[in-house]
């Protein structure tokens, strides 16, 4: 007897999905409600006390959402997942529930500029404290492990940089140190990079950028890899392995096994943090990752075509894209992201910083915005933008120098992609 | 691209129509070392079978005489006065052997031995499956029902089944969902498998 086990673009379509039970509609329905009436008293207090499963109010779960959910849970290899209302607000779901004030995690330095302000700033307010270590020394990750330590965040393909992070690595620091290993996959969709695979223990996403794919929705996720042991060392991480008196002395992970992070993050972060996702937005979003396999297909192509198009421009001093084999991290991308290495790279122009704010103004395409993921192409200057904020140094070690431009090359024809940055090159 | 996974019964991974059909043809559940306090997996889990139309005995010598959620408790199996389908085992992986030579002098004997999450024991499950029974090692009833009904997917749980099919409603209440349900295999957890096979030291 054998089970096929069906392939990405299939459950790209179909995990988490089914005929509505009472209408047979096909589509994911929207779920645009508020709250879930039960069957009886006993009912309803065996949803709150998560003694069954079931729908209460759209804070804490949702059938539209919960589709989305399963989908990227399935996608990953992860037991579980999330959703909430912005990647930003995954990373504080899940760093609320792994550490208390005065824990430590430690972080690529090479990551989304809004996430370097998030930890720096917002994080350090909750007594949460950010050490940071760099993806090209390994070494930094071993020096950051202290007591104190709870988890280790990396991106798997960094933005702006296209710097990929050697995942399987750091997840053996993070193995060593006793924590878990949690990785951004946003730049690379679980299409390019399976982080589970190569021992990350929680995935997190912007669904903003390519799962969602259409620039029309924010959104984020949480994934459970269900390979963590939280009741390995006791008392480390409380709010798994502890009595909760939330919820009348149950200790989630060994209430919900190989799934309880995904269910602490839920029934304690969520709940009692708030930040849910609409499932207007989630509907949009799953139509977007059904075509997630042909889109990144069609990205990767064309981010490829454009960055070999720019790397033998006479105004352009280098081209980051690890796609292109004489990248330094093109061997990293091979093992990481074989089918192709995303659809975000950088390049600097010879002319600096006023080189680069003339490029973004000039061209008729690309579109001068703060986003990444859309089927539109994106350009934007992040030193004078998204990186804006970080110190000159750290704009230099996150990949955002003066002259940096960061380009999210879209679906277009990629033939008119070049035409329209020749044009703006020369103007 | 999909590709075949060969199941054959090894306890690392059963079929969806192995445990569906268990689950599917179980009446009556004696649940061996069922905890009173109503926070403890145990409880919850019998609590949730009960609530789907199960007949649910609970054992736990400490608590004999006793009743849980309503139910006469008995002290061992062979207490029960009525044939038990499943017996399912919430107690340390040592304390499987002598509950499996319980469970085979029972007149008729059950069907199913079944031990819960973290409960494995190779040599009592080999003599199971010699008498003829069938063998569910390292798994919940509570989840596995959640997940072949569905039900476990309004908590963003990875079912790990696709179907074009419709669910079926249990038909007491809303948000309840029966087992009669036609699926194929969705999402692998591979990960999740192997870390916890590393943990148990196999």
């Amino acid at each position: 007897m054998t089970e096929r086990i069906p392939g990405f673009s299939t459950l790209a379509i179909h995990a988490g999905a089914q005929p509505d039970p009472t209408t047979g509609a096909r589509a994911t329905p929207i779920y645009q409600t508020t709250s879930f009436v039960f069957d009886d008293v006993d009912h309803a207090a065996a949803l709150f006390g998560l003694q069954t499963f079931g729908n209460i109010y759209s804070r804490i779960g949702n059938p539209t959402n919960a589709v989305l959910e399963e989908r990227i849970a399935a996608l990953e290899g992860g037991t579980a997942g999330l959703g909430v209302a912005s990647g930003h607000a995954a990373q504080v779901i899940v760093m609320q529930a792994l550490l208390q004030p005065g824990d430590e995690f430690i972080a690529s330095r090479k990551l989304y500029g809004g996430s370097i302000n998030q930890f720096n700033h917002a994080f350090k307010s909750f007594g949460w404290n950010v050490v940071w270590a760099d993806p090209d020394d390994l070494s930094s990750f071993e020096k950051g492990v202290s007591a104190k330590t709870r988890a280790i965040f990396i991106e798997s393909i960094a933005n702006p940089g296209g710097i990929i992070t050697d995942i399987e690595a750091v997840a053996k620091v993070a193995k060593k140190a006793g924590v878990p290993l949690i990785v951004d996959n946003t730049l690379a969709t679980p299409y390019l990079c399976k982080p589970i695979d190569f021992g990350a223990d929680i995935v997190v996403h912007s669904l903003t950028k390519f799962l969602g794919g259409h620039g029309n929705s924010i959104g984020g996720m949480v994934v459970d890899g269900g390979t963590f042991n939280w009741s390995r060392e006791k008392g480390r991480y409380p709010m798994l392995s502890e009595p909760r008196p939330e919820y009348n002395g149950m200790v989630l992970h060994e209430t919900f096994g190989n799934f309880a992070f995904a269910i602490a993050c839920r029934v304690l972060g969520l709940r009692d943090l708030g930040p849910a996702l609409s499932p207007f937005n989630a509907f949009l979003i799953l139509t977007g990752v059904e075509t997630l396999p042909l889109r990144m297909r069609r990205h990767c192509d064309n981010a490829l075509a454009v960055a070999q198009w720019l790397a033998q421009h006479g105004k352009v001093a280098w081209v980051s894209y690890a796609g292109l084999p004489s990248d330094r991290y093109h061997a990293l991308a091979k093992k990481y992201c074989p089918q192709g290495a995303g659809a975000v790279l950088t390049f600097g122009l010879k002319g600096g910083y006023d080189a680069g704010v003339k490029l973004v103004s000039s061209v008729k395409l690309f579109s001068h915005l703060a986003n990444i993921g859309d089927t539109r192409s994106l350009i934007i200057h992040p030193a004078s933008t998204t990186h804006r904020q970080l110190s000159d140094q750290q704009k230099v070690q996150a990949g955002a120098g003066p002259d940096v431009v960061r380009l999210s090359i879209g679906l277009e024809d990629k033939d008119d992609l070049i035409a329209d940055l020749e044009q703006g090159l020369a103007a | 691209m999909g590709r075949a996974l060969a199941a054959a019964m090894n306890h690392d991974s059963y079929s969806d129509d192995y445990i569906r059909g268990i689950l599917n043809t179980v009446k009556t559940i004696a649940m061996v070392g069922i905890s009173p306090k109503d926070n403890r997996p145990s409880y919850l889990a019998f609590k949730y079978l009960l609530d789907r139309g199960y007949d649910m005995i609970p054992v736990n010598p400490g608590q004999a005489g006793g009743e849980i959620l309503g139910q006469k408790v008995y002290a061992k199996l062979a207490d029960i006065p009525e044939p038990v389908d499943m017996v399912d085992i919430f107690r340390a992986s040592q304390y499987v052997p002598a509950i499996v030579e319980e469970a085979l002098t029972l007149t008729p004997r059950p069907q199913v031995i079944w031990m819960q999450l973290t409960v494995r024991n190779n040599e009592a499950a080999a003599k199971a499956e010699a008498a003829g029974l069938k063998v569910v090692m390292n798994r919940c009833p509570k989840i596995e029902y959640g997940r072949l009904s569905s039900e476990i997917s309004w908590m963003g749980v990875n079912s790990r089944t696709l179907t074009s099919k419709r669910a079926q409603l249990f038909g007491r209440g809303i948000q309840r969902m029966s087992l009669n349900r036609s699926t194929t295999s969705g999402g692998t957890t591979e990960a999740t498998d192997r870390a916890q096979k590393a943990d148990s030291g196999q």
